[in-house]
């Protein structure tokens, strides 16, 4: 199994969302985060004072998928998030130990 | 304000009435009787001016709460709106009890008046107060009442140049002094003179810069000048905020901002042209003047923003807005519509530079630019009402009320000049001291800023125990 973390444009997730389901992914985690990355940041201006923001606001996306479902997803969300432009984001892969079912207790990829 | 000379139309309209007719001069009273002054109030004049007192009540509570808590951050909010709302509250109750006594009575120096009215003694629903024309009266307590609007609004301006960073009871106790020792008595010299029906009688009897000729028509001098510099001196004697010029302030709600600016520029018509204290031809002269200003500055603000930077901001708009009411103020009743744009689309980019350059340069913490608005701009204002009160610019003129009846003075451009500045020197000079005394006394005794932990933390929850957001 593995744990794929995805950062991407917030505007992305719609398309990303989709393309997924369409894929056969069964959840996904979602969570407003800020970071920096190549992307300046900007610049707000009030009353003359200048405040540049470094932070930009992203959205990060968690699924765990089987080992066989993995390119499939990287490779799906790679696609769906690119705007080509600086600031589109990256994906992380990571094996994951094992995932369990709160409700029934199943464990490994049943449980996904 | 400086309703001396003042204004207008209506008294130039009765005096003109006057000379065209000859039995109307005999048809004048010269100082009536209470009982003739009853036969003289106008219920139009009433409406309009018991409409005009909630209108400028507008400004303070709602609009200039919405206006500066938008500015300040999340932690500060409710502080804010808390200190002009009670700080108007509290002053409502001096008002009543000596304010209007020491604002609106003679007394023995031109400077302050006396304690005859203390707790209203003596007025009641047959008692009246002189407007700017010959034989118009409006019920006392409608002048108590809209009076006490300014006097509620102009301590609760200065909280914006020391905001987020002072203990509430000891800013309390400042404003009582404050509106004891510097607002009722400069009230009192700019405004207050026996009446133009009474003043021919005793030309003494007025304050001082009413006296002295200076044009004020709704509250340059007594309102914006004098909480601007009692801003700065606050903010300078306070000291800046923690992290100031190194952590971020940005405003938490521009939306609040707005709400309040738009709320401050509909409730000045009842400030602006209530001042006329009539419903007349002059109350639309100050109407359409606070309108148009208004909207250039706004206008002129933005531009200059979309010139220096390429973006005009929504917080750039608001504050031309009211830099260009702040500036009309004095000159509302006396202008033109088109002298009124002029002096709206020059008093932006002057605002401008003082909030983006010289607080800058200077490095004072004017947390919400009460002094590069409020003070420079009624500066402004009061200095360009001797430019456009000229009636050969189209303005009104001057009225002189120590002849009976009133007539139209000879109007000297320079000479008024003189004058203004006069006014803008002694309020920026009694203000200025009375409020560093002020601080001093009040700092000396209770303390008068909060502590490092209490300022990180804000004063929401520290001294009020709350939070504005919960979610």
């Amino acid at each position: 199994m593995k744990f794929i973390i995805a950062i991407i444009k917030p505007f992305k997730l719609d398309e990303v969302r989709e393309a997924l389901g369409a894929l056969g992914v069964a959840g996904l985690t979602v969570s407003e985060v800020k970071g920096f990355g190549r992307q300046k940041g900007q610049t707000e201006i009030y009353r003359g004072a200048e405040y540049s923001t470094n932070m930009l606001p992203k959205v990060k996306i968690e699924i765990a998928a089987s080992d066989e479902l993995a390119p499939r997803v990287v490779e799906t969300i790679q696609q769906a998030a690119s705007t080509d432009a600086i600031g589109d984001g990256k994906i992380f892969v990571l094996d994951l130990a094992s995932a369990t079912r709160i409700r029934t207790g199943e464990t490994g990829d049943t449980a996904l | 304000m400086f309703r001396k000379l003042i204004c207008g139309a209506g008294a130039l309209g009765a005096s003109l009435f006057a000379s065209t007719a000859a039995f109307a001069d005999a048809a004048l009273i010269k100082a009536p009787t209470v009982a003739q002054q009853a036969t003289m109030v106008n219920k139009g004049d009433v409406a309009w001016m018991l409409v005009s007192s909630a209108l400028v009540l507008l400004m303070t509570v709602p609009a200039l709460g919405l206006f500066y808590g938008g500015l300040v951050r999340t932690k500060n909010m409710l502080s804010v709106l808390m200190q002009v709302f009670i700080i108007a509250s509290v002053v409502a109750l001096l008002w009543v009890t000596y304010g209007y006594s020491l604002a609106f009575t003679g007394g023995s120096t031109p400077f302050v008046g006396g304690f005859s009215k203390i707790f209203l003694i003596g007025v009641n629903t047959s008692t009246y107060a002189a407007t700017f024309s010959n034989n118009v009266y409006l019920p006392e307590y409608v002048y108590v009442i809209f009076q006490m609007t300014f006097a509620c609004i102009t301590p609760g301006l200065i909280v914006g140049s020391f905001a987020e960073r002072i203990k509430f009871t000891p800013l309390l106790v400042f404003v009582v002094l404050w509106v004891s020792f510097v607002y009722f008595p400069i009230a009192h010299m700019v405004w207050y003179f026996a009446g133009p029906d009474f003043l021919s009688a005793n030309t003494a009897d007025a304050g001082y810069l009413y006296g002295l000729g200076a044009l004020d028509f709704a509250g340059g001098t007594v309102v914006h000048i004098n909480a601007g510099i009692a801003g700065l001196v606050g903010c300078l004697y306070l000291g800046k905020r923690l992290g100031f010029g190194k952590e971020a302030t940005p405003p938490h709600s521009l939306t609040m901002t707005y709400i309040g600016a738009m709320l401050l520029w509909v409730g000045w018509f009842g400030f602006n042209a209530g001042s006329n204290l009539e419903s007349n031809a002059v109350t639309a002269v100050a109407f359409i003047n606070t309108f148009v200003a208004t909207a250039a500055a706004a206008v002129s603000w933005a531009i200059v923003e979309q010139i220096h930077h390429g973006k005009p901001s929504v917080l750039g708009a608001a504050s031309g807005a009211v830099a260009g009411l702040v500036a009309i103020t004095p000159a509302s009743g006396y202008g033109a519509p088109m002298t009124s744009i002029v002096l709206g689309l020059l008093v932006s980019p002057i605002c401008y530079f003082f909030v983006s350059f010289v607080k800058n340069k200077f490095k004072y913490d004017d947390t919400l630019d009460v002094f590069g608005v409020h003070c420079i701009g009624g500066i402004f204002g009061a200095l360009a009402t001797a430019i456009v009160a000229d009636p050969r610019l189209g303005g009104q003129g001057w009225v002189d009320y120590t002849v009976f009846p009133a007539k139209a003075g000879t109007y000297d451009m320079l000479g008024q000049l003189i004058t203004q500045a006069k006014a803008v020197g002694l309020t920026l000079a009694w203000s200025g001291i009375g409020s560093l005394v002020l601080y001093f006394i009040v700092d000396k005794i209770f303390g008068i800023r909060v502590s490092e932990e209490s300022e990180r933390e804000g004063l929401d929850i520290t001294e009020h125990g709350e939070r504005a957001y919960n979610y």
